[in-house]
Parts: C-alpha cells; sequence; structure tokens
C-alpha cells in the first residue's frame, strides 16, 4: 500500500485543499467550512472526515493515536490506526500524553490536552440545527443571521415538558459568543472540556464539512439561568481504577443483569491502575 | 472479566479471513474468472461503472468479484479507486448524435430516420426461467444486417425544427462544476444535477420518477428517445492543439418530451428531461429523464407542488448510494457513549415520572 499511495494516503493537492479549510475553520471558531471531501477508503460514517483532517495534519515526526468511544482498542480506533501506519507510517500510541493527533470519536480524552496537540473529531451530521430544520439551504441562513431562537426553544420545550433538556450527547455549544456549533456526538459530560489548550479540528466526510476551535476558545454550552447546564455522569466510580472523575461505560456483566462501570477512556483507567489505582472489582479483589 | 471490546486487531484480521473464504464459496466449484464476469454479467459491470463514476469494465468486474456480487459495495471499491486517480483533463462533449446505436426506440414516432431499433433487450422476453441456462450450452447465432453507416439523428430534433420543444441553452461558462472535486453547494444549478443523477443510486433515482409518474410533481413524459451505442472520446491534446480520440464509450441516452401547457415566463411547447448513462442501464436513464424534468420546475415557470422529486436539495442529498449506505451502516459501530448518557437521562426521566405520579396518585 505504501507504495502505491501518497503520505497519508491523499495527494498533496488534497491535503492542501483540506489544510485551506482547516485555517478558515480556525479563523472563523464554528462555522461550518465546506470542503471537497473525497471517497475514502472507509465508508461515510466510520469517520472519513476524521481521517481526511488527519491526514492532512500528519507529518512524518509525529504520534498518532485513536479512539473510539474513548477506547483504543475497539475495532474501528484499530483499523484507523492501522491506516495511517500502513499509509503514513508515522508512530503510534495509546498515551494521551504522548499523542501529537489524536483522532477521536465520541469522547475527549480525561487527560487534559496541552498546547501542540491536535484532536481531531469525526463527526456524523455537524449541523447542530439539523434536527430543528431538514434543509441545508435554511440552516445555513439561519447562522449567517445567528438565528438561534428555534435550538432555545427546543431547549425550553425539553425542560417545560421533562423538567431537564433531554439532550445528553452532542449537546450544542456556543463558541466565542458566535457561532452555535455542535460538538459531535461526545456526552455533554465532555462539553466543559472543549475550553482545552490544544487545537480542535472536527471533519464531516458526507457532508463535507470542516470546523475548529482555536486553542483556548470560549466554548459555552446551551442553558438558561435557571436552568444551568449539567455535565452529568453515571454516579458510580470505576470498577477497575476507581476514578470518580471520569466517564463510565456501564458493562452488563451477567445473565441476571449485574453490571459494572468502567471508565470509557482505556488509557486513562489503565494508566492509574499502573499508578496502584484499584477500583471494587479490579483483578485482584476478584481473584 | 472485563473483556467486552478487546481484542479488537485480531477479530478484524479473523473476519476479513474468514470474509475472503466466503467471497471463493465451495473450493470445488470452479472460480469465477473477471472476464467471466465482464462478459456475462455485463450489467452489472455497467451498474457498477455507472454509479462509480469510471468507465472501466475490467475494474466494475474485479470489484463485484471482490465484493461477492454486492454492486454498491463494487461501487464503492470503484469509487475510493477513482478517487486516486489523477486527472490529466477533461474531455470534449461526446456527439451522442455520432453514436454507433445498438438500440435506438422512440415512443414518439412511429419511424423517424435510422429507424426504431429493438437491439438486446428484455421488453418483450417472458419472463420464464430457462432452466436450458443450467446446462452450459452453445448459444445460437443471433442474424446481422449491415450496420448503418450514416448518423442517426435525435427525434428530439424534427420537433425543434417546428419550434415545438424547447431550445436547450449551452450556458456561456460551459465547463459544468465537478461534483467529485467541489463541495456540493445549493443551488446546484441542472449540469450538476445531471452529474449526481447519472452517479446515483438506480433504485433512489427510479423511485423518485416513478413518484412524479403516481402524482408526485406529475410531468407527463413520453420517451421521445432512447438510444444505445457507442460514442468516440476525444480529448484535446494542448501539445497537439487539436482533438484525437482517445477511446469509446457505451452511453444509454433518454430524452423525454414532456407535455407543457406554458407557464407566466414560457410559451405552450413541449419540453425535455434528459438522462445520460454509462453502459446499457436504460432504467437508470429513463428515470433520470424524469427526475432531470421535474427538477426544472423552477427554470420553467411551473408551480412547487412540493413534491419530492422537485426538491433539489432533498435529491441531491440523498441519491448517493455510497454516502447513503455508510451513514445508515454506521449505526452498528459502537455507541456505548452515546447510549450510556442517553440510560442515564431515561432512568433520570422515569424516576422522577414515578414521583410524580405516586404523588398524583396520593392526592
Amino acid at each position: 500500500m505504501t507504495q502505491h499511495y501518497n503520505f497519508a494516503y491523499l495527494d498533496e493537492q488534497t491535503k492542501r485543499m483540506i489544510r485551506r479549510a482547516i485555517l478558515k475553520g480556525l479563523a472563523v471558531p464554528g462555522y461550518q467550512v465546506p470542503f471537497a471531501s473525497r471517497e475514502m477508503p472507509m465508508p461515510y460514517g466510520w469517520g472519513t472526515g476524521g481521517v481526511q483532517v488527519s491526514a492532512a495534519c500528519l507529518t512524518p515526526d509525529d504520534t498518532f493515536k485513536v479512539i473510539d468511544q474513548g477506547a483504543d482498542d475497539t475495532t474501528n480506533a484499530v483499523s484507523i490506526r492501522k491506516f495511517f501506519e500502513k499509509t503514513a507510517g508515522v508512530a503510534v500510541t495509546e498515551r494521551t500524553g504522548d499523542a501529537t493527533v489524536i483522532q477521536t470519536r465520541h469522547r475527549i480524552p480525561e487527560e487534559p490536552l496541552t498546547e501542540g496537540q491536535i484532536l481531531v473529531y469525526q463527526v456524523p451530521i455537524p449541523e447542530p440545527l439539523r434536527f430543528l430544520e431538514p434543509s441545508e439551504v435554511e440552516t445555513r441562513k439561519m447562522h449567517a443571521l445567528e438565528e438561534y431562537g428555534l435550538m432555545h426553544v427546543k431547549l425550553y420545550e425539553d425542560i417545560s415538558r421533562h423538567g431537564h433538556i433531554s439532550t445528553a450527547y452532542a449537546y450544542p455549544v456556543k463558541v466565542e459568543g458566535r457561532y452555535v456549533m455542535d460538538p459531535s456526538p461526545i456526552p455533554k459530560f465532555d462539553n466543559p472540556k472543549m475550553e482545552m489548550a490544544a487545537i480542535q479540528l472536527f471533519g464531516a466526510g458526507r457532508e463535507q464539512r470542516i470546523y475548529a476551535l482555536p486553542p483556548y476558545s470560549r466554548v459555552v454550552s446551551l442553558d438558561f439561568e435557571d436552568h444551568p447546564f449539567d455535565p452529568s455522569k453515571a454516579d458510580h466510580p470505576c470498577d477497575l481504577c476507581g476514578a470518580e472523575d471520569s466517564y463510565l461505560d456501564e458493562v452488563i456483566v451477567d445473565d441476571a443483569g449485574g453490571r459494572m462501570f468502567v471508565c470509557s477512556d482505556t488509557d486513562y483507567c489503565g494508566s492509574r491502575r499502573a499508578a496502584g489505582h484499584r477500583g471494587r472489582l479490579a483483578a485482584e479483589d476478584v481473584a | 472479566m472485563y473483556v467486552a471490546v478487546k481484542g479488537g486487531e485480531r477479530a478484524i484480521d479473523n473476519a476479513h479471513a474468514w470474509l475472503a473464504e466466503e467471497r471463493r464459496g465451495d473450493v470445488s466449484v470452479a472460480e469465477l474468472s473477471v472476464a467471466q464476469i465482464r462478459e456475462q454479467l455485463a450489467l452489472a459491470v455497467n451498474r457498477v461503472m455507472a454509479e462509480g463514476s469510471l468507465y472501466d469494465p475490467d475494474l466494475a468486474a474485479l470489484a463485484i468479484k471482490q465484493s461477492r456480487g454486492d454492486l454498491i459495495e463494487a461501487i464503492f471499491l470503484i469509487r475510493a479507486y477513482r478517487t486516486t486517480l489523477p486527472r490529466f483533463g477533461y474531455s470534449e462533449p461526446v456527439e451522442t448524435g455520432r453514436m454507433a446505436c445498438d438500440r435506438r426506440v422512440s415512443a414518439t414516432f412511429k419511424d423517424a430516420p435510422g429507424g426504431q431499433v429493438l437491439g438486446p433487450t428484455f421488453d418483450y422476453t417472458h419472463r420464464l426461467l430457462d432452466f436450458a441456462l443450467e446446462a452450459e450450452g452453445l448459444v445460437e447465432e443471433a442474424a446481422t444486417g449491415a450496420p448503418r453507416e450514416a448518423e442517426t439523428p435525435h427525434v428530439t430534433a424534427f420537433l425543434n425544427a417546428e419550434g415545438l420543444i424547447q431550445e436547450e441553452h449551452v450556458p456561456e461558462d460551459d465547463r459544468p462544476r465537478d461534483l467529485t472535486r467541489e463541495p456540493l453547494e445549493l443551488p446546484a444549478g441542472r449540469p450538476l444535477r445531471l452529474q449526481a443523477l447519472t452517479r446515483g443510486d438506480e433504485g433512489f433515482v427510479l423511485g423518485m420518477a416513478y413518484s412524479t409518474q403516481r402524482g408526485y410533481g406529475r410531468n407527463h413524459p413520453f420517451v421521445g428517445e432512447l438510444r444505445i451505442g457507442t460514442v468516440p472520446v476525444e480529448m484535446e491534446v494542448p501539445e497537439l492543439g487539436f482533438s484525437v480520440e482517445i477511446g469509446e464509450v457505451v452511453l444509454t441516452e433518454c430524452e423525454t418530451v414532456n407535455q407543457f401547457t406554458g407557464s407566466k415566463s414560457e410559451p405552450p411547447q413541449f419540453t425535455r428531461g434528459y438522462g445520460l448513462v454509462f453502459g446499457q442501464t436504460e432504467r437508470k436513464a429513463i428515470s433520470m429523464a424524469l427526475v432531470d424534468r421535474a427538477l426544472r420546475w423552477e427554470e420553467l415557470g411551473e408551480d412547487n407542488v412540493g413534491a419530492p422529486a422537485q426538491n433539489e436539495e432533498f435529491v441531491l442529498y440523498h441519491s448517493d448510494n455510497i454516502q447513503a449506505t455508510g451513514f445508515l451502516e454506521h449505526i452498528k459501530l459502537p455507541h456505548y457513549v452515546d447510549f450510556q448518557s442517553e440510560l442515564e437521562l431515561v432512568r433520570k426521566l422515569r424516576r422522577e415520572a414515578m414521583v410524580g405520579e405516586k404523588r398524583e396518585a396520593a392526592e
């Protein structure tokens, strides 16, 4: 494969086109920049937007990490990591701190990212207003006119009907006081982390959009004064590493519906266990 | 104990190995060659070329073999390959009037210069399973006739002579945008719409076209002409300063003639829908022509009756089967994290709803 394709698969012209879109995205934080998304050798919906953004960002000196649901060893994360190992020959890692480029689906790592790192999100539907207005022509107009009333009405209706805003993931944010942006389907628990030191790039391949957050951008989850945003998570510590501050997956462990809660961020959990932290069901206790 | 997502890498490798074995099937049955697929499953090959937007019967046949006959998967293989190919330039527009027709029928005139040529069509076959095909056998040779030397003029041109059909204007900027190199922006305009339709999913375009026939944006189409055959492809080579023929492609072209009683901006006349597709793909070409015509409502000053086939954004955003199948099938990827957040939300809402109910019961 490496003999037949350019570094990181895409040809240089295409990468340049994507970089232009990324730069424009960084210049107008939260604005969805149309780009000429290419057909990639993995299906739309499998992270083709993120893969194209990563391909445009990677240099031979980079260290690459891929997570899906917070984990490095989910099948699609494995597949994307392998793709860049093959086509770019870059070093790969599972350690959040060691990576220079991290491609993610549905999570932000627990360990705070630092300056010099790039977090690349895979985005299925970049348009936060899509479920309120199906037409792209209309939603682009709404963004241009900063017409976000519809979104506030939706959130208000949630509260009046359920007592809460019933959006648990892909919770909309407002960037730098201007654009309402879809943070991709991360749990709302991750939203506060988006004000970070690293560059955040969002790639939506099928929908042909790239958007970006420069480091330290102001990212506010939409809410109301009397119903402030609540980044909730399962009310448990991790059963493996005991962490109380990490996002947890619920795993069904027996036929009787018994369950355990474990960190969705496998690197975070592993590092904590390596440092001696133990949860309720950590290996020794079980054995 | 906690093994749910471990071993992804080995699982993938094993799955691929099993897939390869399944693709081959029972090894006591002779393996299918790419040439056999190209020659004997030519209509599948045509569909893969048309929707893959790459005219190469051998590659399309290879893709069909690799995809175990899943044509959308084969189209995907071709698209992913195509996108890596360098662009040398653009051909001259092909002259379908110069087509060496294998088939040419008109539903609007009993006869016309060039004649009605049925060609290799299923149209009048009785759809009875031919069990003789289970056994291998030689096919009787079909009768041949002298090929027509003269060009076969377009049927719609005869209507044009009387001024009865709307003239098609060549846009001033006659180099259309390239759907595969630029992001789709709306309004797309007719050239780009046609580009999207010709590579659009056959089933989707058929369904859209059918919906117009059943009344969702009805546009009274007649097949003015359907022709299938070979056209030369010419390209201007800058070093030479003139066009040279670089090859031939088989195309299916359909022009519909649509009744039109006139609008505020246009006099009563016939109008056209246009379909042009790689290979022998007439279902697709006719469908394309109907949808093209439906999408022209604005240009012709017709009413938008709110039919799906009139909605450019709806049609263009949903016609691509590679986009559609990718997004549809991606929901089988892990969504633990999103689901977990939904679980917690639903539990919370339920808890509060239960408390509310109890309180009401107590009152």
